[in-house]
């Protein structure tokens, strides 16, 4: 929730005035700061005290920044959904900051199915987080969920129906609807297509990339599927062992890896 | 999800059926006053007159058998509505938050479970006193919680970590409301069968109260209490004893019947 919101004195010295309004134009350039966080779990203690604490991600430093997708990629187990939980707030941070500049991100799962309520319809899922926020009445809130599950061309005939009567492309287009209904401008994508067939799996990606510029979206988009990476993101993250040991664009990291661990995934991924 | 009803489901429903339409029946209207005592009617066998006979008091006992199971079935429902309901909050607070919450409710739970059930009403009715409908209810109520509580707080914790709630959470819904539309409805498989064994077994645990003189007391009729009664009487009229056990066994099949047609149905459904 901390928007970085600088308050200037007025009777400050207008060189220091010029300064912090530069740094204001460079904040608004992004829209989440990662700045040097360390996480992990507490495990086992008695009545919630004492317990063990396992560190899982270690000093990770990055931005994401407005219109970008950001790739984030690194075998299971490094850490990758840790920080996905601390970006959403679900995990406090033991160390560091984290830093939105936009309102809260939503997320899609990589496992379509269990990200939809099996007890309610298609429309009801997507309508959900407008009724929580609470600030539209029954016709709006139907106008929008309408309007957003034509957006992401999810079938009319199967607005009434629950997420086991849908395809795996459906109900990941209906994930989708449901996180950018209340419109965020950050999204993360938790290997948002590794559950899916290739063919849909680049209907999905093609409809992600539309929807950045229609919703003017961001996206932190993790995946261990580097081809998928390469055809999608602008810049990409490398992590391993909870630490991010490479970044930079697509391109230099592709062509240019400089760390052993890149070279060896590049490789894999051929 | 494709619900298909099964054997057991229909052939439960219809016997449970009947045998709610008697009890709900035997509130408004019985063929005789089920307490109207007459000497000249004593121990008669069954006739077109007296289905069931009657008994030593000369009451009609079919009209017993009506006023009991209507007495029964009202108990069992509210002592399973208490246990169903206050046990799934527990289970569903505990299942859902864990941690703190969790290790002291749960403990509180097994201190509960450790007591044999029929003891802890028992220590219930001393405390509240006996012989009233509304006590046996509560105290049968309390002592239902904790199988709730456990049943329910394993299901509540299954979908906890599901990406669906983690959504829901994320979108700012409040606990409340998470628990209640988000995580409930996806619990009914688990609830409902157990709501039927649950009432099936306060009919028999009514039934051994009322047995045991700690239940429902005279002139009132539930079929626990009117099987005491027929134990007395059962060399000279076998038929009550046979037509108020046989109430009690043909609700305990019907609704068990419903169960596990639930059940079964839950099996089909899951993913």
């Amino acid at each position: 929730m901390s928007n970085f919101i600088v308050q200037t004195n007025q009777s400050a010295a207008s060189t220091a005035a010029a300064k912090e309004n530069a740094r204001q134009a460079q904040f608004d350039d992004l829209v989440l700061e990662v700045k040097h966080v360390s996480g992990g779990y507490r495990e086992g203690g008695f009545f919630g005290r004492g317990g063990s604490y396992k560190e899982v991600i270690h000093d990770v430093d990055f931005v994401v920044k407005h219109g970008e997708i950001l790739g984030l990629v690194g075998e299971s187990g490094t850490g990758k959904s840790t920080l996905t939980k601390m970006i959403l707030g679900l995990l406090e941070p033991e160390k560091g900051e984290i830093i939105h500049h936009t309102k809260r991100p939503q997320i899609i799962f990589q496992d379509p199915y269990s990200s939809l309520n099996p007890a309610y319809t298609v429309e009801w899922a997507v309508e959900e987080p407008l009724r929580v926020f609470g600030k539209y009445d029954a016709e709006e809130r139907k106008r929008r969920v309408h309007e957003m599950l034509r957006r992401v061309d999810v079938p009319e005939e199967v607005w009434h129906a629950k997420p086991d009567e849908l395809s795996g492309g459906q109900q990941q287009r209906v994930s989708i609807a449901a996180a950018l209904i209340r419109r965020p401008r950050f999204l993360i994508a938790d290997e948002p297509v590794s559950a899916l067939d290739v063919t849909i799996q680049m209907q999905i990606l093609k409809l992600l990339k539309n929807l950045r510029t229609e919703l003017d979206l961001s996206y932190l988009f993790i995946s261990h599927d580097l081809n998928v990476v390469y055809e999608l993101c602008d810049r990409v993250l490398v992590m391993r062992k909870g630490r991010i040991v490479e970044q930079g664009t697509v391109d230099e990291v592709y062509d240019h890896p400089k760390e052993e661990y890149t070279k060896q995934l590049l490789k894999a991924a051929e | 999800m494709k619900k298909k009803m099964n054997g057991y489901l229909i052939a439960g429903l219809i016997i449970t059926c009947i045998l709610a339409g008697l009890a709900i029946l035997g509130n408004f209207y019985t063929p005789y006053d089920p307490t109207a005592m007459s000497g000249a009617a004593k121990f008669q066998g069954p006739s077109p007159a007296h289905i069931f006979g009657t008994d030593n008091f000369g009451r009609d006992i079919f009209s017993r058998v009506l006023k009991g199971s209507s007495t029964t079935v009202f108990i069992a429902s509210c002592t399973v509505l208490i246990g169903a309901v206050a046990g799934t909050a527990v289970g569903a607070v505990t299942g859902y938050f864990g941690g703190v919450v969790d290790d002291i409710l749960m403990r509180m739970n097994d201190a509960l479970t450790a007591f044999p059930s029929i003891l802890l009403a028992l220590v219930v009715i001393s405390i509240l006193g006996p012989g009233s409908e509304i006590n046996v209810i509560l105290a049968l109520g309390i002592v239902f919680i904790p199988s709730f509580a456990r049943l329910t707080r394993t299901a509540f914790a299954s979908i906890r970590d599901r990406n669906y709630i983690e959504s829901a959470r994320l979108m700012g819904a409040s606990s409340a409301r998470i628990l209640l539309i988000h995580m409930l409805p996806n619990i009914w498989s688990v609830l409902l069968p157990a709501i039927t064994i649950g009432f099936n077994n306060a009919v028999l645990a009514e039934a051994s109260m009322s047995f045991l003189g700690i239940g429902v007391t005279p002139p009132d009729a539930s079929l626990g209490y009117m099987l005491s009664e027929a134990q007395g009487m059962f060399a000279r009229a076998p038929w009550y004893a046979v037509s108020t056990g046989l109430m009690i066994i043909m609700l305990v099949f019907g609704v068990g019947l419903i169960g596990e047609g639930l059940q079964r149905l839950g099996k089909d459904a899951e993913y």
